[in-house]
């Protein structure tokens, strides 16, 4: 202990801490996993899917935004949290059109997994069934709006890495859509390649590679056997990165 | 001592569900000794016992009127209600038809689509009425237990009747929650 003392409290144990560390970023480091969406290690963080809602101090924050302070308690893995993300997880699933028995992500989709991880067994409230578009205008990349979270993972990685810019948020509430920067709309009319980080980021099956559906057989896939706790937030290997 | 009785019916299903449910096995005669079936199609009986029975397992989504008196007898009459597959709980395949206005799927189906002869769509009284849209059982009763899967495994449906019938919560192992 040299005075400065760099951990804090993470579901009753002491954990370490590098200063200007997010609880997020701290926990992953120290092994422990808190469940997220939206959260990934590459990107600043979004805080809007909220299923790495914690409690800090005694009150709610997102750990993928929050920077850890020494001393600080922060509650994990209660039955309490639990509920809620299961609460969150639900309106993720009835707020769009997940068909999980024939969606070409199904096993290796993290919001299915982290819809396993919080016990989810049933929708719980009404199916909204909206009225959303499919964009199957570019050749090897299919944009299927019904399965998008609004996670803003594309958004990100195609303005940060690729340096194209080729998505984007628009509208409010629940009639916010992912939206395409070309003239006509269109995935085809942008230079949105297979190839982008952008294309190997949705944690769902709503921007996926064509002519590669259902490569795994059911018990192979990344999440058949083990929970994305353990698993981690993966993408399965595509006929691309070969 | 009395038997459970269990009852079960596929509303707008595949009959998957069912199918999956008798992948039981030889555990099936296991299962007779300890429960009696009521109305399913396992024993073509065509009406829930009216005295009220313990266990009704739901397979399908809510399609026409007639689904929804079918559930509605179910729910009354059955101590637990269990909707069973992932078309029970969110309406499944079925449902696909929701963004497609009723008009136009009668339309497609009876009036423009390839091979018909002669387009009219049916009206017969004896027809149950379709709904505007697939509901999940839950947004139609209360629904007590749910089983998911696209069918839930052998094991699971394995799991839940054994666990309910010894008197404790079922534990679903992680391999055994799926939804596809």
């Amino acid at each position: 202990m040299n005075g400065n003392d760099f951990t804090f409290v993470l579901d009753g144990e002491n954990i370490p801490f590098e200063p200007g560390q997010t609880i997020m970023e701290a926990a992953t480091q120290a092994g422990v996993y808190i469940p997220h969406l939206c959260y990934h290690e590459e990107y600043r963080p979004r805080g809007s899917c909220k299923l790495c809602t914690v409690k800090i101090n005694g009150h709610f924050g997102t750990a993928c935004t929050m920077p850890v302070q020494p001393g600080m308690q922060v509650d994990n893995d209660t039955d309490e949290l639990t509920a809620m993300r299961r609460r969150v997880v639900q309106m993720l699933f009835v707020e769009g059109n997940h068909y999980c028995p024939f969606c070409e992500k199904s096993g290796n989709c993290q919001l299915q997994a982290v819809a396993y991880h919080v016990g989810m067994q049933d929708s719980h409230y009404p199916h909204f069934y909206p009225l959303r578009n499919v964009d199957a205008s570019h050749p090897d990349m299919l944009l299927d709006r019904d399965r998008c979270i609004q996670c803003e993972l594309c958004v990100r990685a195609s303005r940060e890495t690729d340096g194209k810019a080729v998505f984007g948020l628009s509208g409010r509430g629940t009639r916010t859509q992912l939206v395409v920067n070309s003239e006509s709309g269109l995935l085809g009319d942008t230079n949105f390649s297979i190839t982008d980080f952008a294309a190997r980021i949705c944690p769902t099956g709503a921007l996926i590679p064509k002519r590669e559906g259902y490569p795994l057989a059911i018990g192979e896939r990344l999440y058949d056997a083990d929970d994305i706790a353990r698993v981690g937030h993966r993408q399965p290997s595509s006929k691309a990165e070969e | 001592m009395n038997k459970i009785r269990v009852a079960t019916c596929s509303l707008a299903g595949c009959f998957g569900c069912h199918m999956s449910f008798l992948d039981i096995d030889e555990r099936i005669a296991e299962l007779a000794e300890l429960v009696d079936f009521d109305r399913s199609p396992l024993t073509d009986i065509k009406e829930v016992d009216a005295a009220g029975i313990d266990i009704g397992l739901v397979e399908g989504g809510v399609c026409n009127a007639e689904n929804v008196h079918t559930l509605r007898e179910f729910r009354s009459r059955c101590r637990i209600l269990i909707a069973v597959g992932a078309c029970a709980l969110s309406g499944g395949v079925p449902a696909l038809r929701n963004r497609i206005p009723l008009e136009e799927c009668f339309a497609e189906a009876y009036l423009q689509g390839p091979g018909i002869e002669a387009p009219q769509v049916p009206d017969d009284p004896e027809l149950p009425l379709l709904l505007d849209r697939v509901y999940p059982l839950h947004e139609v009763v209360r629904i007590d237990r749910v089983l998911p899967g696209c069918p839930p495994p052998a094991d699971a449906f394995w799991e839940l009747l054994t666990a309910l019938l010894a008197g404790r919560e079922p534990e679903l192992a992680y391999p055994l929650r799926r939804f596809d």
